[in-house]
């Protein structure tokens, strides 16, 4: 395997062309005139136009600023809960961490929409529903035992002596976690701040059932709505697609070694 | 971050046992004759209850958001409850009824059927590509990294962007697979409005978006496969595919059956792709356990909530069944 034969760079590119085919699909529907979306698909966009970009921004701006700040939060939640927990498990050695760790894998198992039940008749109780709040804690159940599993994988890695030093040195638990084992966990952080992002911008069920008559809907029941309302315009819908799907891009781009990472250990520990 | 995927399966479910590689050190110090009562209390190991202390935010969330969301539902599916019952809290309470009801319905074997074979063939499929891939990714070729990354794309979309992209392309008028079809001289097929291609319909768009996970997984697992062993198997004459017949593929063993198993676990929760595509439809042709819990407690005008509640514990039953097989696993490779 000296040589790297160009047939299989050639091959290669053939077969992520025909998986990404979908995402070229989209992007070639949202720039397609209204009138060309009837009878024969074309495969590339003859006349080019940014319509459906523009009533897809007028529409849907508000609700892309929702997920924002959905998403935000649920990271600022994600990693307040999970690393110090990581710091309990694995550096503390909590006592019962197996069992910890049990319920954790036990917890990602739970299948969404028994969640979105349970959350649904707490927060009529609580006034809860239709809230930015109510969804920020919902899509952090997502990736707070990940988070906590991420953590901990990382931390236990973290050679001893750099913390027996610092106890040597007179450092306090509270100091050990700040000034060592946080900042030498900056990938985990990382990673778990990605994929709690994503996975808060990306959620359909929580938001499809806690937030169905909510004044700030998430860009993803904006564009569920979107696909109720006018099914003729598809080039719209396609370009909210296109601008919801822009930070999944952006992530890949910027931090596709988290990424790769995240999938792997998810995988372990899901 | 790119560490031994059976080492961190290990070190996951017992990050204790590795970390105590350094004997008593790190651990505050406590007479050995303490240690018999330490079992159930701890006054004299000041480290026990700071890291208590660092878990607390923890264990109050799982309390709060997972427990109590998780018991209401419990106690949704042992009621009668209704919207009006919600709101005054007075629901009747009924046992199994719910179960009895969800279990005897015509709708429970129909769902049942279409959640084993929208389950055993997403996998199969998403397995099968996926090793495919990680195989023909293994040799490095010009790009090929750069390949590799475009693949995980359809697994970062929202699941709203690529459920509606398909629902598109599979439009009977205007899509671009009918009129791929048409042009070579075939029917134009109703892909999600007719009975007998809905179930299919979503099942292609759940392999899909299932095979960039599965070339991850297997990729990682093939680059724990020392090289030598491919060296001296070519050395012996072996063809490529005597090699990833007797090397490749056994050695894999564990992580396919991860993969597997999360597949199945994954596949058993999904609810947007099928919801988003056909709702379940055309009648119940394509809804999938999962799905129909949905559809009962928020996709009909009438929200009946206490058989959705039962429907969605029969499933984290069927989840945890198989969750617990996954743990059985990653117990005895640590074993080894």
């Amino acid at each position: 395997m000296t040589a790297r034969p160009w047939w299989k760079t050639a091959l290669g590119v053939v077969l992520t062309a025909f998986m990404l085919f979908p995402v070229y699909w989209m992007v070639n529907v949202s720039l397609t005139r209204t009138q060309d979306l009837r009878g024969t698909p074309r495969w590339f966009p003859a006349a080019p136009t940014f319509d459906g970009y523009a009533s897809a921004l007028a529409q849907q701006l508000p609700a892309l600023g929702t997920s924002l700040v959905i998403g935000f939060g649920c990271v600022a939640l994600t990693v307040v809960i999970a690393a110090p927990a990581g710091y309990a498990l694995a550096i503390l050695r909590l006592r019962g961490g197996r069992t910890l760790n049990f319920l954790l894998l036990a917890a990602q198992m739970i299948p969404a929409v028994v969640m979105a039940m349970g959350f649904y008749a707490v927060y009529v109780n609580l006034g809860l529903l239709n809230t930015v709040w109510g969804l920020i804690v919902a899509d952090s159940t997502i990736a707070v035992p990940f988070g906590v599993l991420l953590y901990s994988t990382f931390m236990a890695g973290i050679p001893r002596e750099l913390v027996q030093a610092a106890r040597i040195d007179g450092a306090g638990v509270w100091r050990i976690f700040r000034s060592i084992v946080l900042p030498v966990s900056r990938n985990s952080t990382v990673t778990v701040s990605l994929f709690a992002f994503l996975w808060a911008w990306s959620d359909f069920i929580f938001a499809s059932t806690l937030n169905r008559a909510g004044e700030f809907v998430p860009i993803t029941l904006g564009i569920y709505r979107y696909i109720g309302n006018n099914t003729t315009q598809w080039n719209a819908i396609m370009a909210t697609a296109v601008v919801a799907s822009l930070p999944a891009a952006i992530l890949l781009v910027v931090a596709q070694r988290y990424v790769a990472a995240g999938v792997t250990a998810g995988a372990v520990k899901d | 971050m790119t560490r031994n995927l059976l080492h961190s399966a290990a070190t996951s479910v017992e990050p204790a046992r590795r970390a105590s590689g350094g004997g008593a050190a790190g651990r505050a110090p406590a007479a050995p004759a303490r240690r018999q009562q330490r079992r159930r209390f701890f006054p004299g190991d000041p480290q026990q209850w700071s890291a208590v202390g660092f878990a607390v935010p923890l264990l109050a969330y799982l309390v709060a958001f997972y427990a109590y969301p998780l018991w209401r539902n419990i106690e949704l599916s042992l009621h009668g409850y209704t919207v009006r019952a919600f709101v005054q809290g007075d629901p009747e309470f009924v046992g199994f009824t719910n179960y009895v009801e969800v279990f005897t319905s015509d709708t429970f074997p129909v769902a049942l059927f279409n959640t084993v074979v929208f389950t055993l063939v997403s996998i199969a499929f998403q397995y099968a590509i996926g090793l495919v891939l990680a195989v023909f990714f293994r040799a490095n070729f010009r790009l090929s990294s750069v390949l590799r990354a475009l693949f995980l794309v359809p697994w970062l979309l929202p699941l709203i962007v690529s459920s509606s992209t398909w629902a598109w392309m599979l439009n009977s008028e205007n899509g671009i697979v009918n009129s791929v079809i048409e042009a070579f001289g075939g029917q134009q097929i109703n892909w999600l409005t007719s009975p007998e291609t809905a179930l299919i319909s979503v099942i292609i768009a759940n392999i899909w978006l299932g095979i960039p996970f599965n070339l991850v997984i297997l990729y990682s697992g093939l680059q724990q496969i020392p090289g030598e062993l491919y060296e001296a198997a070519s050395l012996d004459g072996a063809s490529a595919w005597q090699r990833f017949r007797h090397i490749t593929f056994p050695l894999l063993r564990p992580v396919t059956a991860i993969t597997l198993l999360l597949g199945f676990i994954y596949t058993l929760k999904v609810v947007d792709v099928v919801w988003i595509m056909t709702t379940g439809g055309p009648g119940d042709a394509s809804l999938i356990l999962a799905v129909w819990s949905y559809r009962e407690a928020f996709g009909t005008g009438q929200p009946e909530f206490s058989p959705a509640a039962a429907i969605g514990n029969l499933l984290i039953v069927l989840a945890l069944v198989f969750g617990f097989i996954h743990l059985r696993m990653q117990r005895s490779w640590e074993r080894k």
